[in-house]
């Protein structure tokens, strides 16, 4: 009896003095994560501001800009095509991403849920494709792509980039977690498997194809190393082009370069803070495998 | 019995209607339900499986087929056996960029790994206001290389970039960030880190949420502190996310960073960033060498193949029930 009272009373001094410790360290580590935060984004908000400077101020080494221009954005779209490359980013990325949507989603489908000999082969091949990095294989899809007549084309921007193991992965996982009871409802209904598909199993699967939406969209808009290769003609230079060879022409011109990488990246930011949740989510899956 | 009486319907069907073939017994000819199934199953799966045989398992095949061939302007192949390779073993310039390459993985990978570890630890805590924080560290890796390439060369530059000028400010001399070889690999590493980490961020906090909670409470009724808890729950537990972490970036460490090298660097100075990446792209898509280019590819393959099953082999997999 006393040894427990005894036992009682140390645990709750303990207790009290890991609270007191606990809302201390709390707040060190929350200082320690606003510090990290601004760090983090701190790069990002030197671009943005300073791109609203003029060319005598821009380096400056203030964050806020004493003589506030538009004129360096008005620069980069009127001497520059800007607009022309940010619309091909545009038209490439969204055809890539609805195309990828569907062609991966209808082979995620067939791989989770229709039976048919050799798919669980067939799974690790495609699976297997995930280890096949891009760059280790660029000189010869260049080969390829040549071959088959599609460079300097919109259809060799575009083709290439829709296929990738990674998207039907994560699909076949989601549609392996769906209820079965719809679709064999519809089936007995006398669905054929395309109305199944196009039906039932694509409504149910728009959380996760908003989420890898926005994903493939994110990563055609930034690719650089596919479109520098297989692309000279200036009508189809993508935005991430642009900006390189924009750098390498106007070396010190910092405001326009900077105008010039805050337009480029202010789509997907704008993305980022409106899609937040999907693009984490999306990311988290792939985590857990 | 059931025997004949299948066979008098067959010879009946046949006597009513001598053209069809037996088993079928409506008018048109349908497929039964498996083979259907089997059909639609091959018309989904037909547009990727045709893409990515064309894209990327035949690239992958002929990357190691071309590398034995001297490859010329347009088009003409000669078969040149081992010479590439041989090419490879007395090229000084391809080494240098290995032991950059070796020198980048070895300091990106640990450092990329603690950092985003810690910040998964840090965002997981209920703190006031951690959504904000996960995102602000997030934030980075929605930004293309490029950009990034732009903004810190922007950055970093030696009289007009703010490191400097904060380093000027507190009475330090500023560095020549980007003009020297191995400061400059080290700002690659510095970016790369920066760009990163909010993403392996977001892969330990999914992995840390996967642990049950009830495993920390217990440890805190057995008055585990911070430290017990972390070495006996956290880190057994949070293995295969580890695992995971350390693979992905091993490989994209190896072969990624093309874009940035390119827009941050170029390569120099003095070669002091060109990556082995970097230099195989330079012999390809500079001097037309796809052959050489190709043999130094699949070398590098070959290289991440070691390392990976390396991985795999320490780590079983990232699989904490070792034991057994």
């Amino acid at each position: 009896m006393a040894s427990d009272a005894l036992t009682t009373r140390t645990h709750t001094t303990a207790a009290a003095a890991g609270r007191r410790r606990l809302l201390s360290s709390r707040a060190g580590l929350t200082l320690l994560a606003v510090v990290l935060s601004l760090i983090s984004l701190f790069p990002v908000l030197w671009m943005v501001t300073s791109s609203f400077k003029t060319r005598a101020t821009v380096t400056d080494g203030r964050l806020i800009p004493q003589d506030f221009t538009f004129q360096n954005f008005v620069y980069v779209f009127t001497e520059v095509p800007f607009a022309r490359y940010l619309w091909n980013s545009f038209f490439i990325s969204t055809v890539i991403t609805v195309a990828a949507l569907f062609f991966h989603s209808m082979a995620a489908y067939a791989l989770a849920r229709l039976r048919f000999p050799g798919r669980e082969r067939l799974f690790g091949a495609i699976f297997a494709t995930l280890l096949v990095t891009a760059p280790v294989v660029l000189i010869p899809l260049f080969l390829v792509a040549r071959e088959l007549g599609l460079l300097n084309s919109y259809a060799g921007l575009i083709i290439p980039a829709i296929f990738n193991a990674f998207g039907i992965f994560l699909l076949r996982q989601f549609y392996l977690g769906l209820p079965k009871e719809l679709e064999e409802a519809a089936v007995i209904d006398g669905c054929g498997h395309w109305r199944v598909y196009w039906n039932i199993v694509l409504p149910m699967s728009r959380p996760i194809l908003s989420a890898l939406a926005i994903f493939f969209f994110l990563a055609n808009w930034n690719a650089f190393v596919w479109p520098l290769v297989a692309t000279s003609d200036q009508d189809l230079t993508v935005v991430q082009l642009g900006i390189s060879s924009f750098q390498t022409q106007y070396t010190s011109n910092w405001n326009y370069i900077l105008a010039a990488a805050t337009v480029a990246a202010l789509p997907m930011l704008v993305l980022f803070f409106i899609f937040q949740r999907q693009i984490v989510e999306s990311i988290k899956t792939s985590g857990l495998k | 019995m059931s025997g004949v009486a299948a066979q008098e319907r067959r010879r009946g069907t046949t006597m009513a209607a001598p053209a069809q073939s037996p088993d079928t017994s409506g008018r048109r000819p349908r497929l039964s339900r498996k083979h259907r199934e089997w059909l639609a199953a091959g018309l989904f799966l037909a547009p990727d499986v045709l893409g990515l045989l064309v894209f990327v398992a035949i690239p992958m095949v002929l990357s190691i087929g071309l590398s034995f061939f001297q490859v010329s302007g347009f088009g003409s192949y000669e078969w040149i056996g081992l010479g590439n390779y041989r090419r490879m073993v007395n090229d000084p310039l391809f080494w240098d960029s290995m032991k950059i390459t070796g020198l980048y993985v070895v300091f990106l990978v640990p450092i990329l790994f603690c950092v985003s570890l810690g910040l998964g630890l840090l965002v997981r805590q209920k703190l006031p206001g951690v959504g904000v924080y996960r995102t602000m560290l997030f934030m980075p890796y929605v930004i293309s290389l490029v950009v990034v390439g732009v903004l810190w060369k922007f950055l970093l530059d030696e009289q007009t970039g703010v490191v400097n000028r904060a380093m000027r400010a507190a009475g330090l001399d500023g560095e020549p960030w980007l003009g020297s070889p191995s400061l400059a690999l080290g700002c690659v590493i510095a970016v790369m880190v920066w760009v990163m980490m909010g993403y392996y961020m977001i892969i330990f906090l999914a992995g840390l949420q996967e642990i049950p909670q009830e495993y920390y409470e217990a440890a805190k009724l057995d008055g585990a502190g911070p430290w017990t808890t972390f070495r006996t729950i956290t880190w057994p537990l949070l293995r295969p996310t580890s695992f995971f972490v350390l693979l992905m970036s091993t490989v994209a460490a190896i072969t990624g960073g093309l874009d940035l090298i390119f827009v941050l660097t170029n390569g120099g100075p003095a070669n002091g960033t060109s990556l082995a990446i970097f230099y195989i792209y330079q012999q390809a898509f500079g001097f037309g060498e796809y052959g050489y280019a190709s043999a130094m590819g699949s070398f590098l393959v070959l290289i991440m193949v070691l390392i990976s099953a390396v991985l795999f082999t320490f780590t079983r997999g990232g699989r904490f029930d070792d034991g057994e």
